[in-house]
């Protein structure tokens, strides 16, 4: 049975599903659904991040419960989303913000376990997850799903192929969902973060105006209300990456960006 | 078998998402507890879908929507008793009987309740007075019981469950099959009568004092008249015709004589009503709008009527409840002892005129009290006030309606499942009684051990743990 009081049509709530959600831009998207009055299910490796984000979240009342679970552990999403459906009561929004970005160190060198373990987390996870999301949406006509791609994905740079392939591969899949499932009445919203400064920063080679992640959490929380089909956060990143993605090849592959 | 599915209150105020079952006979039901006993899960029943609540929303849980089985199993036109499957909506009952000359014993102001869903509420109607609930009239009736067993039940045998399980809101066991006395009627027509009242004391003393004279009586308050005229409106009453006053009661018994109205003033489409009203549900139109008809109602009235369009108000404007706009209508509706209604109801509408909530539709029915576990009963009056769910200031309407609560409970008042939303744990306790409630839950714990029948109804005014 549902873990929290019934909604009623004069205190209505919202439920959301956040994995990856101990730090980060997930984290910060946690507090501030909690501020929303969301009720929130809290998924990530970290048990105690998590416990300790749920005891700050749970004051004055309950809003959020937390699971521990490995997003590469794709057997155990099944029976996991049944208990969150049950314990939340239902579903309206999912955020897929899991990520991991392991560059190779260095422009000649090639690790093939770290692509994989990118490819693993940021791509195969989401479609673990959404996968099994998408078609009760769709049953439902009702439903948002926010996917957290990366403006790495838009162009194959020198710096980390695996993490660029990976971005790239989620923005195909979740515009795919879109185009899926639109026509059902469900809200597919790509985000697209330039620099964030979260524990993932520290891999980046070069950092240009980085926000906070309370800045991206607030960003795509408007842009979910808004219905938004893509956003870049922070806004700018649209006109950088028109440049970057219109750069010819030439050009580009002589570059270091 | 399971499909997700989104489902709404008929206020269209809430919405949950559900696994909803539809299953068609008692071998399937059994399966879906199975199978909820499986999952560890909870399973919600369904009927016509008509309550104001969350009565039969079950968020991310199982929902039994048992309108397939929707078979009338037996009509005796000589005895006036009928046996159905609980998905038999109150539509299909009437139109099987009357033509015999029976009429259902209680009706709602819909006639697409569901007669599982009109047991498990213990509707009332505008007979209540005279007639009680509905379950006063349950012959028999089977259920299935979550713990396996599939009982018999009758105010003779299982007495303790047949009081229970009606107005037991689909908590403690399934009903598979219904048998209800009829009322006899000697004609397709009621008389009715209407007149005004012009303030609340006027209004409850014409209900007390004409009630015992009628079959039937209703008023309609204009909840947004303050001052002197505040609590005004108008009272219907109607009797049955005496055998032979209708020389053609075997004509106005027919369905085809039955048929409501299929526009509005004559002109306007009725599918289109909702569109057209929804610019207009505003504090100050409906102010209008209630002034025109209180006028309207000035003058004594006295005509024949189908029984439809006399009983079945709520249907004459399919999905009128649109009118409401984006965030629905709730309903809030509150059964006082004779002697402190006036007093708890001049301060309501004072309090909801104060805060700019305004009800816009104002319904009063007389009642007695009746002797279901679950009970709504009172030797008294019901107000039922409807209200529309702002875009802003929701959580000052809450506050509102919790000092709503308390001022009925502190006057002896209580509640019907149907309708309040808001109306939490505690407050429930405190009206139907420790005791009511100590009986439900040994009786929950018989019929249900391992909790598999919840709603969000049950988590929001039993909790969600014993």
């Amino acid at each position: 049975m549902p873990r929290f009081a019934p909604p009623t049509p004069l205190t209505p709530y919202r439920r959301a599903l956040i994995l990856g959600a101990s730090s980060g831009i997930g984290e910060a998207l946690a507090r501030r659904l909690a501020q929303d009055d969301y009720r929130l299910a809290l998924v990530a490796r970290r048990a105690n991040r998590l416990q300790a984000l749920c005891d700050e979240l749970n004051q004055p009342e309950p809003r959020a419960l937390y699971y521990v679970h490995d997003v590469t552990h794709y057997d155990e999403v099944p029976s996991l989303l049944e208990r969150i459906l049950r314990d939340l009561g239902g579903l309206d929004v999912v955020f897929y913000v899991a990520g991991v970005n392991e560059p190779p160190g260095g422009l000649d060198r090639y690790d093939f376990e770290k692509d994989r373990r990118m490819i693993e987390v940021n791509l195969l996870g989401a479609m673990a997850w959404l996968d099994a999301i998408a078609p009760l949406f769709q049953q439902a006509g009702h439903g948002h799903i926010v996917g957290i791609s990366s403006v790495a994905g838009e162009r194959g740079r020198v710096g980390n192929p695996g993490y660029g392939a990976s971005k790239a591969a989620l923005t195909s899949y979740l515009e795919s969902l879109r185009n899926r499932l639109t026509r059902h009445g469900v809200h597919v919203l790509t985000v697209k973060p330039g620099f964030v400064q979260t524990d993932m920063l520290r891999a980046a080679q070069k950092v240009i105006f980085p926000i906070s992640p309370e800045r991206a959490a607030a960003d795509i929380v408007r842009a979910l209300e808004q219905g938004k089909q893509e956003i870049y956060t922070p806004w700018f990143w649209r006109y950088i990456m028109f440049v970057i993605r219109n750069l010819p090849s030439p050009i580009f592959r002589r570059l270091t960006i | 078998m399971l499909s997700f599915t989104r489902l709404e209150n008929f206020g269209h105020s809430l919405s949950a998402t559900c696994f909803l079952a539809q299953p068609e006979n008692v071998e399937q039901i059994a399966d879906l507890f199975r199978l909820a006993r499986r999952k560890g899960t909870t399973i919600t029943l369904r009927g016509g879908g008509r309550s104001y609540n969350d009565a039969a929303l079950n968020g991310g849980g199982i929902v039994l929507d048992l309108s397939r089985m929707n078979r009338i199993l037996e009509w005796d036109p000589q005895r006036g008793v009928l046996r159905a499957e609980p998905g038999v909506t109150l539509q299909q009952v009437w139109q099987r009987v009357l033509p015999d000359g029976w009429w259902p014993p209680v009706v709602s102001g819909t006639m697409f309740t569901t007669l599982g869903g009109c047991l498990a509420a213990n509707i009332h109607g505008k007979n209540n007075y005279h007639a009680g609930t509905i379950g006063e009239h349950v012959l028999e009736f089977r259920a299935f019981l979550p713990s396996g067993a599939e009982v018999t039940c009758s105010p003779n045998h299982n007495a303790d469950l047949f009081y229970a399980l009606i107005g037991g809101l689909g908590l403690l066991g399934v009903f598979t099959s219904i048998t209800l006395q009829m009322k006899r009627v000697h004609s397709g027509l009621l008389e009715v009568h209407a007149w005004p009242v012009h303030n609340l004391e006027e209004h409850l003393a014409s209900l007390h004092s004409n009630a015992p004279e009628y079959d039937y009586i209703v008023g309609w308050l204009d909840a947004t008249a303050a001052g002197r005229g505040l609590g005004r409106g108008q009272i219907h009453a109607a009797r049955h015709l005496p055998p032979g006053a209708d020389a053609q009661a075997e004509r106005t018994r027919q369905l085809e004589y039955q048929q409501l109205p299929s526009t509005i003033l004559g002109i306007f489409p009725k599918s289109l009503m909702p569109w057209l009203m929804r610019p207009f549900m505003q504090n100050w139109s409906v102010a209008l709008v209630n002034s025109g008809k209180y006028l309207l109602g000035l003058r004594r009235q006295r005509y024949l009527q189908p029984h439809a369009a006399f009983h079945f108000l709520l249907d004459y404007i399919p999905a009128w409840e649109r009118a409401y706009g984006r965030h629905g209508l709730i309903q809030y509706q509150s059964f006082l002892p004779k002697e402190t209604a006036a007093e708890v109801w001049r301060e309501m509408l004072r309090l909801s005129q104060k805060h700019g909530f305004p009800s816009y539709l104002g319904v009063t029915k007389r009642h007695r009290p009746d002797a279901f576990l679950l009970s709504h009963g009172v030797d008294g009056f019901s107000l039922a006030l409807d209200f529309k769910v702002p875009d802003r200031r929701r959580a000052e309407m809450h506050g509102l309606l919790q000092i709503f609560d308390r001022l009925v409970v502190e006057a002896g008042g209580r509640f019907y499942f149907a309708k309040n939303s808001e109306t939490n744990a505690a407050t429930t306790r405190q009206f139907l009684g420790e005791e009511a409630v100590r009986r439900f839950r040994t009786l929950k714990k018989r019929c249900d051990p391992d909790h598999v029948l919840e709603s969000d109804l049950y988590r929001r005014i039993f909790g969600s743990q014993d």
